[in-house]
């Protein structure tokens, strides 16, 4: 495969965020129903924020290999289609978030998305996975005969663990964001209802 | 039996609108018609490509006429700020849930046999022969995507773009049920023996049944003001 491999472990690296990121959606949505906490529902909107950036990455450097090695840019193959199925949940819960205009209702609405689509990616998997069942078998723990050397594993392994890190950084900073908003806002309320004649 | 009595307000509600203004109902049906009246020009289909064509065909009408029936639905409701008025209704939100999504079941199925009607004249077809399969697998297809419908038109109706946020938000979710709808209309139209897609019967089963708990239990918060 040559130089093209080596977008391997960006690739793969990045699926793996994007599917953790999306879990993380649907903790934060659990939260914020459960406890109606306003972190819970900042890390489920920063996840979802963070988590679309990552999955747009594996649908870009996806078809950048495939076509050099495959000779296609795109292929309706189980892992591609879930993958696919997974940035349009992506895709849907923050255009909700957007397109609801109250904070409180936005966040409620978008953490019942947000569980539903997580319900969802299961079943899409096992749907997508019989549908294509003819396709090849994914290259990691594809029974016997697949699988990747010992070597690739160690650089794949700390690709992911770096890709972790800009993601938590990401995530962190997203976080300081929404709790830096939500003070500023406290604070406008506190200022206007102190002097009403501004 | 109390439940059952409140599900039945809803329900009987939404039909005694529909009787009153017959605007729903009869949209859903000419949309769906249409679908299938430009999928016509797109593929010009000869005996043997019906036959592989068709349950695509019919999903995809389905689909879009499942979009039209499930926006109506809440539509009606904003107005006079009817919404606010059942969230208000000292009752659990999951039977509200249920009633509006039995009268969407209705709606959409009486839709799918116009359509289904349509597509055998327009094509030769007939359904008869794998009707004892191709019917359960329908309504059960139709089960699990009017449960998402319903829930998502719900959360739609509080957006102010209403019309592109309910497919947005309803077609990557009900995928798996149009895979195993058109998986398993094409085993029963072609007439194969029901075990060789009786997987496919059992993911739409499966599919229902999660998204009609998940909806009946998360309803309360798609309501609340």
């Amino acid at each position: 495969m040559g130089e093209v491999q080596r977008i391997f472990y960006i690739h793969v690296s990045s699926a793996w965020t994007a599917f953790l990121a999306y879990f993380l959606v649907f903790v934060g949505s659990v939260g914020y129903l459960w406890r109606q906490s306003p972190r819970a529902d900042d890390l489920a909107q920063a996840a979802g924020e963070v988590g679309f950036v990552f999955c747009s990455a594996v649908l870009v450097t996806g078809p950048l290999w495939a076509k050099p090695v495959w000779g296609i840019w795109w292929t309706w193959d189980p892992r591609l289609t879930l993958t696919f199925v997974l940035w349009l949940l992506f895709v849907s819960y923050l255009m909700l978030r957007s397109y609801v205009s109250s904070p409180g209702r936005a966040a409620t609405l978008a953490a019942v998305v947000g569980i539903i689509g997580f319900a969802d990616v299961p079943l899409d998997y096992m749907a997508i996975r019989w549908w294509r069942g003819q396709h090849p078998q994914p290259v990691i723990a594809g029974g016997e005969g697949s699988g990747i050397e010992p070597r690739m594993w160690v650089a794949l392994l700390v690709t992911w663990a770096a890709f972790l890190c800009l993601f938590s950084y990401l995530l962190w900073q997203r976080l300081r964001l929404a709790e830096a908003r939500r003070e500023l806002s406290a604070l406008r309320r506190a200022l206007a209802i102190r002097s009403p004649e501004d | 039996m109390k439940s059952l009595k409140i599900i039945s307000a809803i329900f009987v509600k939404d039909l005694r609108v529909e009787w009153r203004n017959r605007e729903t109902l009869a949209s859903v049906c000419v949309f769906g018609i249409l679908v299938v009246f430009l999928f016509t020009f797109a593929f010009e289909p000869g005996r043997e490509e019906t036959l592989r064509l068709l349950p695509g065909l019919l999903w995809i009408s389905f689909a879009f006429a499942g979009v039209l029936c499930f926006s109506r639905s809440f539509a009606v409701e904003r107005e006079n700020s009817c919404l606010e008025g059942m969230a208000l209704a000292p009752v659990d939100p999951g039977l509200i849930y249920l009633g509006k999504m039995l009268a969407n079941l209705l709606f959409l199925s009486i839709a799918e046999c116009v359509i289904v009607f349509a597509v055998s004249l327009w094509y030769n077809f007939s359904f008869v022969p794998s009707f004892r399969w191709f019917a359960p697998i329908t309504f059960l297809g139709t089960l699990g995507y009017v449960a998402v419908g319903t829930t998502f038109g719900a959360i739609a109706a509080n957006t102010h773009m209403r019309e592109v946020m309910l497919p947005v938000l309803q077609f990557p979710v009900a995928a798996p049920v149009f895979i195993a709808g058109i998986e398993a209309s094409t085993g029963a139209l072609k007439g194969d023996p029901p075990s060789s897609y009786a997987g496919w019967i059992k993911l739409a089963a499966g599919f229902a049944v999660i998204f009609n708990v998940l909806s009946y239990l998360l309803f309360e918060y798609v309501l609340e003001e």
